[in-house]
C-alpha cells in the first residue's frame, strides 16, 4: 500500500473515531464569561475550575499581586499557598495545578515569549514544585481572558476542560473516551476542537500520558501546532509529577481555542520599542547562530559532545563525565541523520532561535505504536544525557525512541534518565538482581532492557512500577527490603529534597553543586548553570565571589518564570560585540533587551537592580514556602557526595591524577604510601567542608540566617514583609 | 613553557604554542568563548598564528551560563 492510501486510511479512521467521540460527548458544566482586551500585559483576573464539583470562577488579580508577585510562577505560588495549608498532600483535593505565563508572555515581537510556569505540590517532594514549559496553550488561556488557571478539587471520572476564547465560554465534559498517550490525543483533541484544518493553528492543549497514571513521576505535555508539518508537536512542563497530579485530578486534558494571534494582543504599552530589540535579536540569529551554538539545527543538544570534551557529561549515573564511546553520540549526527532542517521550529511564534527541533518519519522498533512512523520531539541536551551516556547508551536511535515514549507516557526525560542510572548501578553492585527486576538485565548500556522498563511502566506493572516512584523512594525500599547499604545509596542515588538530579556532572565546580542543591525546587539547572563560570574559565573563586554568582543568576533567572520568558533565548546566542561588556557572561545587550520589553509592555520602567528585586521577592516567597511546609532549612540543602566527589574507587581512579594533584596543592597531603580508599576519605571531608563553606556565604548573601532562613530585615528590605510571611519565619530567627 | 591559563598556573612541555593548540590540548571545543592574550583581545581567524610563550597571561573565557 502507498503512503498516501495509508494516510487516507488513517485520516478516514480519525474522521470516524472522532464522529463515536462527539456522539458520547457529555457536557457536565459551562460558565460564559465577558471577555475584555488585555491590559498591558495583564488581564487583570483569573480563572477558578474546581473539577470535584464543576465549580468555574473568575478572581480578580489586585495590584499588590501584580506588583509582589508579577505573573507567572509569582502567581502560581500566590495562588498556591492560598488554597492550601501546610499539611496539605499532594493528592488531596485541595492541592491545585496553577499554569500561568506572566505580563510579557503571548507577545510575537521579541523571541521565547510563549512559556508558561506550572506550580503544584509535588508527589515527589511534597512541596512546591514549578515547571516552565513552551507550547500554545499558555499564551492562548491568557488572550482567552486569563492571567492564570487554577485547577482544584478532583472529578469522579475523566474530564476534559474547554476554554473556549472564540465564544468566551469556559466548559467541562466527561473524556467521550479520547487516547490517552499525548502523541494521539494532541491530534484528536485539535480535530476535535478546530473548525478546520486551517483553525488547527488556534488550538493549544495540555495533557499528560499512561505512565503518569502509574508513577509519581508524570510531566505535562503542552502541544504547539507546526504549521509547516501540519501535525501536533508536544513541549513538556517536565520535572516533579505534575502530571501525575493532574491526573490524580482526572483531568485527562485541558483545552485553549482563540479567534487567532494577530499584531497586539497584549495591548503593549510601545509595540515599536519591542520590535527594535526584537528585530536586532532575531538579526544577531541570523548572523551568528551558525557559528555558535547551532540553535537552528542542534537545538540545545549541541552541547552533548562539548559537555563530554569537559568531562561534565553524566556518564553511568554520574559517576563519569566523559566515555570512550561518547562520540557516537556527538550532536553532529542529530544535525546531519536525525533532525529536519530548514523548517520552523520554534515553540512559540516569533522565536528566532527555533531549537525545538524534531526528528521526522522515525520508526518505532518497541512497544504499543511498534512500527509507526512519528515524529520525536528532540532530543533535547538533557534527554540526550539522561536518556543516553548516563545510563550507558551511545546511540541516538533508542535515545530517540526513549525520548518519543517518554513524551507520549507523559514523564519527564531528565527525571527518567536519573532514574534509570541509579537503578542500573544498583544492579551492577548487586543491590538489586533479577529476580527483583523481573527478569531485566539492567546493566549500564542495556536499551532494550530500558525501553521495556519504561512501557511496563506506561502498563503499571512489574519493576517499572517501582521505577515511577523515583529515586529517593527506591533507595528507601532497597533498603528496608532487600537489605542495601543505606550510605552508599544516599551517596549515589542522585536526588535532592526528593527531585532527581539534571544532566550534569557537577563534581568539579562548588558553586553548580550549590546551583543544583540549594534550588527551591529541588537540582534543575534552570536557577543557575555556572559551571564554566567556576570550573573552566576561573572567575569566581572565592566564596564571596560564588555567593554572588549564586545571587545573581538564579535571582535573574527566575525573573524568566515570572514574565513569561524562555531562558535559552537570553544566551545562546551572543551579540558580535559582548566581548566589550564589563561582565561579558551575563550577556549584558540582552538584559537591557529585557528591561526594554517589560517597559514596552508595562510602560513601568525597570533597571537591573528592579528586575532582581522583583524576582527575590518571589524566590524568598517559594522558601518560606517550603519552610511553611516543614522543609526550606539548611539539611535540605544537603547534596548526595556523588555530585560533589569520587563515591567509589574506581571512579577516583579514573580522575587520579586531577584529585592526587588536589590532594597535594590544596591540602598539603601527602600521598606517598596512601591507598585510594585513605585518599578518598580525605578528599571528601575536604569537600564537604567546601560545601558548607559555600553554603554559609550564599545564606549570608541572600539575607538568610544561617539555616536558611529569610531574615525579617531582608524580606523588609525587597518589600515582601507580609505577615503570613513572618509569621512562618518568625520562630526560626 | 609556564604560563597563567584563566588566572592558574599551567605548564606546556612546548616551549611556545599558538593559542588553536593549547584550546586543542585542553580540549576547549566550546564555540562561544572570549579569548585575550596579555589583555589584548584575539579574533577567532587569528588563534592559529597567534604564539604563546612563557610567562604569558592567556585568558580563554566560555561563556555558557545557561545549559
Ligand atoms: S528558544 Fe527554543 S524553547 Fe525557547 S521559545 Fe524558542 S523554540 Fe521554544
Amino acid at each position: 500500500m502507498s503512503t498516501t492510501e495509508t494516510k487516507t486510511e488513517n485520516k478516514t479512521d480519525m474522521t470516524q473515531n472522532l464522529k463515536d467521540l462527539k456522539a458520547r460527548e457529555k457536557q457536565l458544566a459551562e460558565w460564559s464569561y465577558e471577555w475584555h482586551p488585555i491590559d498591558k500585559g495583564y488581564n487583570n483576573r483569573t480563572l477558578y475550575i474546581n473539577v470535584g464539583d464543576c465549580r468555574i470562577e473568575e478572581k480578580p488579580v489586585s495590584e499588590q499581586m501584580k506588583e509582589k508577585f508579577v505573573g507567572g510562577k509569582g502567581f502560581g505560588l500566590r495562588l498556591l499557598w492560598d488554597a492550601t495549608t501546610p499539611s496539605t498532600k499532594w493528592d488531596d483535593p485541595e492541592n491545585e495545578i496553577i499554569i500561568s505565563p506572566g505580563p510579557i508572555g503571548g507577545i510575537t515581537q521579541y523571541s521565547g515569549a510563549g512559556k508558561s510556569l506550572v506550580v503544584s505540590l509535588s508527589p515527589q517532594t511534597d512541596s512546591v514544585m514549578d515547571s516552565n514549559v513552551g507550547g500554545f496553550f499558555g499564551p492562548f488561556m491568557k488572550f482567552s481572558g486569563f492571567d492564570a488557571l487554577e485547577l482544584q478539587g478532583k472529578a469522579e471520572k475523566d474530564i476534559i476542560i474547554f476554554i473556549d476564547g472564540v465564544n468566551h465560554i469556559v466548559k467541562i465534559y466527561e473524556d467521550p473516551g479520547f487516547a490517552v498517550d499525548s502523541h494521539i490525543m494532541g491530534e484528536e483533541l485539535t480535530e476535535y476542537f478546530a473548525e478546520d484544518e486551517k483553525d488547527a493553528k488556534n488550538i493549544g492543549i495540555v495533557s499528560a500520558g499512561a505512565a503518569a497514571e502509574h508513577s509519581l513521576i508524570g510531566m505535562l505535555n503542552f502541544t504547539f501546532w507546526d504549521s509547516k508539518r501540519k501535525m501536533v508537536r508536544l513541549k513538556q512542563a517536565g520535572r516533579g509529577g505534575i502530571g501525575t497530579v493532574f491526573r490524580n485530578k482526572n483531568i485527562k486534558a485541558i483545552v485553549a481555542k482563540i479567534p487567532g494571534v494577530k499584531g497586539n494582543l497584549n495591548n503593549v504599552v510601545d509595540l515599536e520599542k519591542i520590535m527594535e530589540v526584537g528585530r536586532d535579536y532575531a538579526g544577531e540569529m541570523r548572523d551568528l547562530d551558525d557559528k555558535q551554538n547551532q540553535m537552528k539545527k542542534k537545538g540545545t543538544a549541541n552541547i552533548v559532545n562539548v559537555m563530554s570534551d569537559y568531562d561534565l557529561l553524566p556518564t553511568h549515573n554520574f559517576k563519569y563525565g566523559t566515555h570512550k564511546d561518547a562520540p557516537k553520540i556527538h550532536s553532529d549526527f542529530l544535525r546531519d541523520k536525525w533532525f529536519t532542517l530548514g523548517i520552523n521550529d520554534g515553540c512559540w511564534i516569533g522565536c528566532a532561535m527555533q531549537c525545538a527541533k524534531g526528528a521526522d518519519d522515525f520508526e518505532l522498533k518497541t512497544g504499543p505504536y511498534k512500527g509507526t512512523k512519528v515524529i520525536v520531539d528532540g532530543p533535547e541536551y538533557e534527554t540526550a544525557a539522561g536518556l543516553g551516556s548516563n545510563i550507558g547508551v551511545f546511540d541516538y536511535q533508542p535515545i530517540l525512541e526513549a525520548n518519543f515514549y517518554c513524551d507520549t507516557y507523559g514523564i519527564c526525560t531528565i527525571t527518567w534518565g536519573t532514574i534509570v542510572a541509579f537503578i542500573m548501578e544498583c544492579y551492577e553492585n548487586g543491590v538489586i538482581n533479577k529476580e527483583i527486576t523481573g527478569g531485566l538485565e539492567l546493566n549500564f548500556g542495556n536499551a532494550e532492557a530500558a525501553l521495556e522498563l519504561l512501557h511496563q511502566l506506561a502498563r503499571g506493572e512489574g519493576f517499572g512500577k517501582i521505577a515511577g516512584t523515583g529515586v529517593r523512594q527506591m533507595k528507601k525500599l532497597f533498603v528496608e527490603k532487600y537489605g542495601a547499604d543505606a550510605q552508599f545509596l544516599q551517596d549515589i542515588g542522585m536526588e535532592n529534597k526528593g527531585l532527581e538530579y539534571s544532566q550534569y556532572v557537577s563534581k568539579e565546580s562548588l558553586a553548580q553543586q550549590g546551583g543544583y542543591a540549594m534550588t527551591n525546587k529541588g537540582p534543575q539547572h534552570d536557577e543557575a548553570w555556572l559551571i564554566f563560570m567556576d570550573m573552566v574559565n576561573n572567575q569566581i573563586p572565592t566564596f564571596d565571589d560564588k555567593a554572588d554568582a549564586l545571587h545573581w543568576f538564579p535571582m535573574f533567572r527566575t525573573w524568566f518564570g515570572l514574565q513569561g520568558l524562555c531562558k535559552i533565548v537570553w544566551n545562546d546566542v551572543t551579540p558580535a560585540d559582548n566581548k566589550l561588556e564589563d561582565e561579558p557572561h551575563k550577556i549584558p545587550k540582552h538584559v537591557r533587551n529585557y528591561l526594554a520589553v517589560y517597559e514596552g509592555v508595562t510602560g513601568k520602567k525597570l533597571d537591573e537592580a528592579g528586575l532582581i528585586v522583583q524576582s527575590e521577592r518571589v524566590y524568598n516567597f517559594q522558601r518560606i514556602f517550603n519552610i511553611r511546609r516543614g522543609y526550606g532549612l539548611r539539611k535540605h540543602d544537603a547534596q548526595p557526595y556523588r555530585a560533589a566527589g569520587p563515591v567509589t574507587a574506581e571512579e577516583y581512579e579514573s580522575r587520579a591524577e586531577r584529585y592526587d594533584k588536589q590532594l597535594q596543592e590544596i591540602l598539603n597531603y601527602d600521598i606517598q604510601g596512601k591507598s585510594t580508599e585513605e585518599k578518598m576519605a580525605v578528599l571528601r571531608k575536604h569537600r564537604e567542608d567546601q560545601y558548607e563553606k559555600l553554603l554559609d556565604a550564599v545564606y549570608e548573601r541572600r539575607g538568610w540566617t544561617n539555616n536558611g532562613v529569610p531574615k525579617i530585615e531582608h524580606l523588609k528590605k525587597i518589600g515582601m514583609d507580609l505577615p503570613e510571611l513572618i509569621e512562618v519565619i518568625k520562630p526560626l530567627q | 613553557m609556564k604560563i597563567i591559563l584563566n588566572n592558574r598556573d599551567q605548564e606546556f612541555d612546548e616551549q611556545q604554542l599558538s593559542i588553536s593548540k593549547i584550546m586543542e590540548i585542553k580540549k576547549f571545543s566550546y564555540q562561544k568563548i572570549i579569548v585575550k592574550l596579555n589583555n589584548t583581545f584575539i579574533e577567532k581567524e587569528d588563534y592559529p598564528h597567534t604564539i604563546v610563550k612563557e610567562g604569558d597571561n592567556l585568558m580563554i573565557l566560555h561563556l555558557l551560563a545557561g545549559g
